[in-house]
């Protein structure tokens, strides 16, 4: 009796989690995935076949624009990790109690508001007519308007700046699990701040740095509205490149293909990732 | 052990936090390889004096020299100093060898010989062979060794040990005193300990200081501490006692004659500056009280009392009896071993007697 009334709330609590990934996930997969395969051979005729997925590969547009946007959201990655740390490490190890807890708070505020608004914050500062032009120019820095918007750099101001965030939290995280005691004990046996901080603070904080790596190079590869406003027309994002082929171009099989491709070749990047900085992916997901 | 140069030495050390002064005027020696213990309850400062020594704090005035040179100024990691930390904060991403080796690494000690003297030191706290394990795979002591390894390796002139033994069950506890006396011993290393347990100082210690609200009550070798407390905190701190709230009636020479709730008694009292009429606390040791069956056979001057066993606490060697005496007054008297008080019942009248060098006397707390 007691086990049947257990295994109905069990199953009960499940409901909604599996239906979530049933209904939303893995069934619009597989019907992306049936699209992905087919390929058109005249109109209404399709036939199936992995001819999609060729032209990825066969396009060097495609597979470029692929590798341009792995290889910036991997710089993103980078520079978030290296202007998140400080941050964390501050955080973390260096306030205490009220202080704490209001930056903490102060590194959230903005994301409160919706990501688009934030991004054409950006372009208020960055555009031709915009803050930062016109400050220059009054200060006789330069002598006409300038245009900061629409290049590689303001893609990746606009990257950084939406995904901090997601690394600053795990970072804080785990940097708030480092006992102080440990980071004495590496001063009292001669440790330098480089020392400490190379073999005992980063070791420790690898977790956290993993799982704010993944989920900031993934959130900065399927971006889609920072590198399309701030990078303009000629972003070449791979998300803008998938939209095109399904809302403009209306080949709904390339489409299907090229997100299916991001799917693969992100999770291997981040494969990659994990097993060249030797952790799992369940040490990292399950510390934060 | 006198004529050599004490290894460390604090003068007039004092530290403020704010408006509060958590050390306060803190002199002392310590001579070289001695094992010296600061005793204290918690939130007496001692754990502040000791990151001091440590350089983890810095003093508000006052010098503090080891081997002879001021450590005003000198960061951690420049100090001949090593500490064992209450938690012993053993390195949880690095295995034992690394833990131990960290410290030679810093001072770019080539690998292999890091590696020889890696594997020395753990045998000689007795872990051989475990220097790629991982730390949780070692039981409480061992890692106790591990965190004592990882800092003699670096051979300090003084080892700083910040209650390493508190998170240690009582069986280990007792184990451990007596191992890291003899890792003291083997080592030949300056060990300054701090503790609020009596019984680790006074097994462990060659030198003793009392410490309470930032100051130093007395310094001295176990034994002087526990039978000559200069102070009544120490008398009531260190080791078991009774505490008799009395005044003062008469002072002949050295005899002190106390009344406390019509009962009367005299207590030796050298030195002291009581006055006839002046609050005093009296207290008297458990084990310096004899229980007996009659008054009869009490030494000269003796003080003795009848009293009825108000309850017997039977705790093995250490088993006691609290008696009631007439006035009312509970004493806590140490139960012979002799087995003549076996059969004690709750209510059963005895004879209580001591000799006035037995008590100490000091005048009440003002506060």
């Amino acid at each position: 009796m007691r086990s049947d009334t257990s295994k109905l709330g069990f199953y009960l609590l499940l409901a909604p989690i599996l239906l979530w990934l049933v209904v939303l996930i893995i069934l619009p997969h597989i019907g992306l995935f049936m699209v992905s395969i087919s390929e058109k051979i005249g109109p209404r005729e399709f036939e199936t076949g992995f001819g999609n997925y060729a032209t990825f590969f066969g396009e060097p547009l495609y597979w470029r624009t692929f590798a341009r946007t792995a290889i910036m959201s991997i710089l993103a990655t980078a520079l978030t990790l290296i202007l998140g740390f400080p941050i964390a490490y501050y955080i973390a190890k260096l306030t205490r109690g009220r202080t704490k807890t209001t930056l903490f708070l102060m590194c959230m505020i903005p994301f409160w508001v919706s990501e688009l608004v934030r991004t054409f914050g950006w372009m208020i500062l960055l555009r031709e007519t915009g803050v930062i032009s016109n400050a220059l120019q009054s200060l006789g820095l330069v002598s006409g308007p300038v245009e900061l918007l629409y290049n590689d750099a303001a893609i990746m101001v606009g990257l950084v700046y939406t995904s901090i965030l997601f690394m600053v939290v795990p970072l804080v995280t785990t940097l708030d699990s480092l006992d102080d005691s440990l980071i004495e004990a590496g001063y009292d046996l001669g440790g330098t701040s480089t020392s400490i901080m190379r073999e005992i603070v980063i070791p420790h904080a690898m977790p956290g740095i993993v799982s704010g790596c993944i989920v900031v190079f993934m959130l900065s590869l399927g971006n889609y509205l920072t590198p399309i406003l701030l990078g303009g027309k000629d972003s070449l994002w791979f998300t803008g490149m998938i939209y095109t082929q399904f809302i403009t171009r209306f080949n709904w099989e390339l489409g299907s293909a090229l997100g299916f491709l991001l799917l693969a070749l992100s999770s291997a990047i981040v494969f990659l990732g994990l097993k060249l900085s030797k952790q799992s992916l369940s040490d990292t997901m399950g510390r934060t | 052990m006198t004529d050599t140069k004490p290894d460390l030495v604090c003068r007039d050390l004092t530290k403020d936090f704010d408006s509060f002064r958590a050390v306060d005027q803190v002199s002392f020696d310590v001579s070289k390889g001695s094992f010296f213990s600061i005793l204290g309850p918690s939130g007496c400062g001692k754990t502040t004096l000791l990151r001091m020594i440590a350089g983890f704090q810095s003093p508000t005035s006052g010098d503090l020299q080891i081997k002879g040179k001021s450590m005003i100024g000198v960061p951690p990691n420049k100090r001949p100093v090593s500490m064992v930390f209450q938690h012993l904060a053993l390195f949880p991403t690095m295995n034992i060898g690394d833990n131990v080796g960290f410290g030679l690494r810093q001072r770019g000690v080539a690998r292999t010989e890091i590696a020889r003297r890696v594997d020395e030191v753990l045998d000689r706290v007795g872990l051989p062979g475990v220097a790629a394990r991982r730390i949780n795979q070692l039981s409480g002591g061992q890692k106790q060794r591990v965190a004592i390894a990882r800092c003699m390796v670096l051979e300090p002139d003084v080892l700083l040990l910040d209650e390493p033994l508190g998170a240690l069950d009582l069986k280990l506890r007792e184990h451990m005193k007596v191992e890291l006396k003899s890792l003291q011993a083997a080592f030949d290393t300056t060990f300054v300990y701090i503790t609020h347990d009596q019984s680790e100082a006074l097994v462990m210690s060659d030198n003793i200081a009392v410490m309470n609200h930032g100051r130093f009550e007395q310094i001295g070798p176990p034994h002087e501490i526990y039978h000559k407390p200069d102070t009544a905190f120490v008398a009531g701190f260190v080791g078991d006692a009774n505490k008799i709230d009395a005044k003062v009636a008469s002072v002949n020479g050295a005899m002190v004659t106390l009344t406390s709730a019509g009962a009367e008694m005299s207590v030796e009292a050298p030195g002291s500056e009581l006055i006839a009429g002046q609050e005093a606390q009296v207290f008297l040791r458990p084990e310096a009280v004899e229980l007996t069956k009659s008054d009869h056979g009490a030494g000269e001057g003796d003080n003795v009392s009848a009293c009825t066993v108000d309850a017997v606490l039977f705790n093995g060697a250490n088993s006691s009896v609290i008696v009631r005496d007439q006035a009312g007054h509970l004493l806590n008297v140490a139960m012979p071993q002799t087995g003549s008080f076996s059969g004690l019942q709750v209510g059963d009248a005895v004879f209580t007697r001591w000799h006035p060098n037995q008590a100490r006397c000091y005048p009440a707390a003002t506060a």
